[in-house]
């Protein structure tokens, strides 16, 4: 095969999928795909939050499981970055702290696909010390 | 920050912040003036003179979930330690322009990183703006457009496995042939 380097070759891939796949109907669901939204503010992306979308994006799609992975601003736990806020469909968001990726696999595995709540749970209730 | 891509992440957040509809990032390398030069340029909300002049300072943000704002400061301190320069201008309702200059052959110079995946990732979150990467070099340039790539997709998604696989390997391939990575 050629390499990839011009924008006509970028459609010839996205005809032969566009002719394989049956384009998803995401938007049709909202409501029965889950969210993962990492914190990429400085404090995010200085602890590796990009590495952490990365495995986010990569894997759940390796498992085929319906989900939206986008980016969100610095929801205040610098302390615990990388953060994830996690939302499965009709519950409310989880966030979790230092995720890294072996925090990532545990999300995937035991909450997303189990829906078991595990360890590195911030509560909502969590305040810093100036409020 | 380790690499010119995280900071590029994190500048463009503040760009997303101030409602861009365009944002461009545009990496130019001279090995002739030794100078390596990162832009990144928006016509969002601007920001006026007394916020401007507070921008680099790391106890200024105008966020609410914490006190310090850090990322144009590590942008400045980075760029000012590789022997190079870091300005910033705004004007309210028109855009903004970060430019920092780094000395390309200083040890501090941090190298570029993935920045196809700061593009795509930047892109898979705001795909209604309109995200432009240039990279110019002695050899020649290459410049990725969000537009064009949304138009030549047709509604096929971004974030297709082997459309994105496409996309990021078209991006290496062009930088490894500008000799800006192996």
């Amino acid at each position: 095969m050629t390499k990839i380097k011009t924008v006509a070759d970028l459609k010839r891939i996205k005809d032969e999928v566009q002719s394989k796949i049956k384009l998803r109907e995401n938007s049709d669901h909202p409501e029965q795909i889950v969210q993962v939204k990492v914190g990429m503010a400085t404090c995010g992306i200085a602890s590796g939050a990009k590495e952490t979308m990365k495995y986010f994006v990569d894997e759940l799609e390796q498992q085929a499981i319906d989900a939206v992975v986008t980016q969100t601003g610095c929801m205040g736990y610098c302390y615990a970055e990388p953060t994830v806020e996690v939302t499965l469909p009709g519950k409310d968001a989880v966030v979790f702290g230092y995720v890294n990726k072996e925090k990532a696999e545990e999300i995937i595995d035991v909450y997303i696909k189990r829906g078991e709540l595990i360890d590195g749970v911030i509560p909502i209730t969590f305040k810093t010390i100036d409020d | 920050m380790k690499t010119i891509s995280e900071h590029v992440l994190d500048i463009v957040q503040n760009s997303v912040r101030a409602k861009a509809t365009l944002i461009e990032i545009i990496v130019n390398e001279n090995k002739e003036n030794n100078l390596y030069t990162l832009v990144v340029k928006d016509n969002g909300c601007g920001m006026p003179e007394e916020i401007l002049r507070q921008s680099t300072n790391p106890f200024f943000t105008s966020r609410k979930t914490r006190k310090v704002g850090l990322g144009l400061s590590l942008l400045k301190q980075n760029a000012e330690g590789a022997n190079g320069s870091f300005t910033i201008d705004s004007v309210p309702g028109e855009g903004t322009l970060v430019k920092a200059v780094f000395q390309k052959s200083h040890l501090d110079r941090p190298p570029l990183g993935d920045i196809w995946n700061t593009w795509y990732y930047t892109l898979l979150s705001n795909p209604e703006i309109r995200l432009i990467y240039k990279h110019c070099t002695g050899a020649g340039s290459f410049e990725i457009d969000s537009k064009e790539i949304f138009d030549m997709l047709e509604g096929v998604s971004l974030s297709q496995k082997e459309v994105r696989e496409a996309v990021i390997e078209m991006i290496i391939n062009n930088l490894k042939e500008l000799e800006v990575i192996n």
